[in-house]
């Protein structure tokens, strides 16, 4: 398998406090990366800066072999990333259609017309809102916002697909079925990177793990693996308890 | 079909200075005018809700230009000229201050246009020496008229055609969540720079096209705030995020004003601000979109379409 994504000592200092401490990360094509870590341990920062959110302080970044680094966020959507919020973010005066169209617009494709339409339609259906298409979104439920928010992340169709806490606040019911969404994406040879906090979720759904703390990596390796790693356990629940 | 009543209508429109006397003809001209002010307006600021109070500004310069070129160069080129120095002004301005969030931009355009007048005062006093300057242009009221009307149009055929393009989706995308766009491959300085330098330009022509009505020009007389401001409240009035909102807005204010300015001269600002204030607080989606909901209200629960409308 061919590496999609590679981040080399990526640093980013907020003043005094480096909230991402020289990460160095592959994720090969096809994978899907759980990213886990206590609150505040650099995760969102990291998406964020593989989104090109936030630009690093230092260290490189590369994305389908090319050079990244300090590219502004529109430049790497178009190089086929596509991301979640850990708010969910809709357009809230746009139709769910149009909220979709966006990123197939705008994305690698530059997708219109009917290829636009017909890519929005198997989005929305994939995600169980085809039926309400012509609706506004600031009209929709949280679980419908989440999900709409994943139907407009796909639409790029891109190579990888950044879900930052994608499953949190679901009740159990709505988990499952957004257990089965993401297991369904694996099928299509995705490449995902998700920031998780429900276990159960990335024991399913996620082969491989990355633990961070206070910035740095501190294992990654098979899920298995990396949850029965001793400094991963000190790390959550703290030295003494582990 | 749209093709053929727009142009009837355009037609319609061409012929009135001929039905109306002088007097007429000139409130034809301010109507024209603010239509096209406020249609290029809210080409930017409806749907990325940038207020800009910068109008001013690019129609003082344009009204400006003609009274500096006037006499050198042939019409035409007078007005190629204004159009350029407007898109220049606007891409330095857009490049410095696109980046401004809310308030910011609204306070930096509202000094942009303070700033501009100072400047020419300056250059006037101190290096040419005329403060004031003197159009003379063979030109009549219908005339300007015309021309004025041809800009509204293509103002307005433009506004339309950007609203069905992919540049209008980003514009909307933009005024909903910035960081949406951007992740969703959007170039945001790019489309907002592309935009500005649009409407301004055109603003920048309203203002050139107009000036040979002064005869006698001074900063103090085309950089004139009250431009920038009625331009808001009337593209605000009718909707600044509809395509015929803000022409819904201008042409009953532009009476409005025009009525009032002649009754009250004294009272004029307190009751444009008093109205500022109404406008904003009482609709602020503008009068179409009140009227539409009115109407779905009206109509019950049955009514699905409206909302269809609502993006016309």
């Amino acid at each position: 398998m061919s590496v999609l994504l590679e981040t080399q000592g990526l640093t980013k200092r907020f003043g005094g406090l480096t909230a991402v401490n020289g990460v160095s990360l592959t994720v090969k094509r096809g994978e899907v990366l759980g990213l886990l870590g206590p609150n505040g341990s650099g995760k969102t920062t990291l998406m964020n800066l593989i989104s090109g959110a936030l630009k690093s302080s230092e260290g490189a970044l590369l994305i389908n072999g090319k050079d990244m680094t300090g590219a502004p966020p529109h430049r790497i959507a178009k190089s086929g990333v596509a991301r979640t919020f850990q708010l969910v973010k809709i357009l809230p005066s746009l139709t769910l259609e149009e909220n979709v169209m966006v990123p197939a617009a705008f994305g690698p494709d530059r997708l219109w017309g009917k290829a636009l339409k017909a890519q929005v339609a198997e989005c929305l259906a994939m995600v169980g809102l085809n039926a309400r298409a012509g609706q506004q979104a600031s009209e929709l439920t949280y679980i419908d916002q989440k999900r709409l928010e994943l139907a407009r992340a796909l639409a790029s169709a891109p190579k990888l697909l950044l879900l930052d806490e994608w499953l949190a606040g679901l009740n159990p019911t709505e988990l499952h079925e957004g257990i089965r969404l993401i297991r369904e994406l694996e099928q299509t040879g995705i490449t995902i990177i998700m920031v998780e906090h429900i276990m159960d979720a990335v024991r399913a759904l996620c082969p491989r793990c990355a633990v961070m703390n206070s910035g740095t990596l501190i294992a990654d390796g098979p899920t298995d693996q990396v949850l029965s790693d001793p400094h991963v356990v000190a790390a959550y629940l703290g030295e003494e308890d582990a | 079909m749209t093709y053929i009543l727009s142009a009837l209508g355009l037609a319609a429109l061409a012929v009135l200075p001929m039905l109306f006397g002088d007097y007429g003809t000139g409130m034809l001209v301010g109507l024209a005018g603010y239509v096209t002010l406020a249609t290029s307006w809210a080409m930017f600021s409806g749907p990325t809700r940038y207020i800009s109070l910068a109008t001013v500004a690019f129609f003082g310069v344009g009204a400006y230009t003609v009274a500096v070129l006037n006499e050198v160069l042939p019409y035409p080129l007078v007005l190629l000229a204004a159009a350029g120095i407007g898109a220049t002004m606007a891409l330095l301005v857009g490049l410095s201050t696109l980046r401004l969030a809310g308030i910011y931009f609204v306070i930096f355009t509202f000094g942009l246009a303070e700033l501009v007048r100072q400047l020419i005062t300056w250059f006037e006093v101190n290096v040419t020496g005329t403060l004031g300057r003197y159009i003379f242009l063979d030109l009549e009221a219908k005339h300007i008229y015309w021309q004025l009307l041809a800009l509204g149009a293509a103002t307005l055929a433009l506004s339309a055609w950007i609203r069905r393009s992919r540049l209008g989706l980003a514009l909307r995308v933009i005024g909903d969540d910035e960081t949406v766009a951007a992740h969703s491959g959007i170039n945001l300085a790019r489309t907002k720079l592309v935009l500005f330098v649009a409407s301004s330009t055109i603003i920048t022509l309203v203002g050139a096209i107009q000036a040979p009505r002064w005869v006698y020009v001074e900063p103090s007389i085309v950089f004139n705030p009250t431009v920038s401001f009625l331009t808001v409240i009337m593209a605000l009035l009718g909707g600044a995020t509809r395509l015929w909102g803000p022409l819904f807005g201008a042409v009953p204010l532009f009476l409005l004003f025009e009525w009032l300015s002649a009754r009250f001269p004294d009272h004029f600002s307190i009751l444009l601000g008093l109205m500022f204030m109404a406008v904003v607080y009482a609709l602020p989606d503008g009068v179409l979109a009140a009227l539409e909901k009115f109407r779905r209200k009206g109509n019950g629960n049955s009514a699905t379409k409206p909302a269809k409308e609502a993006n016309a």
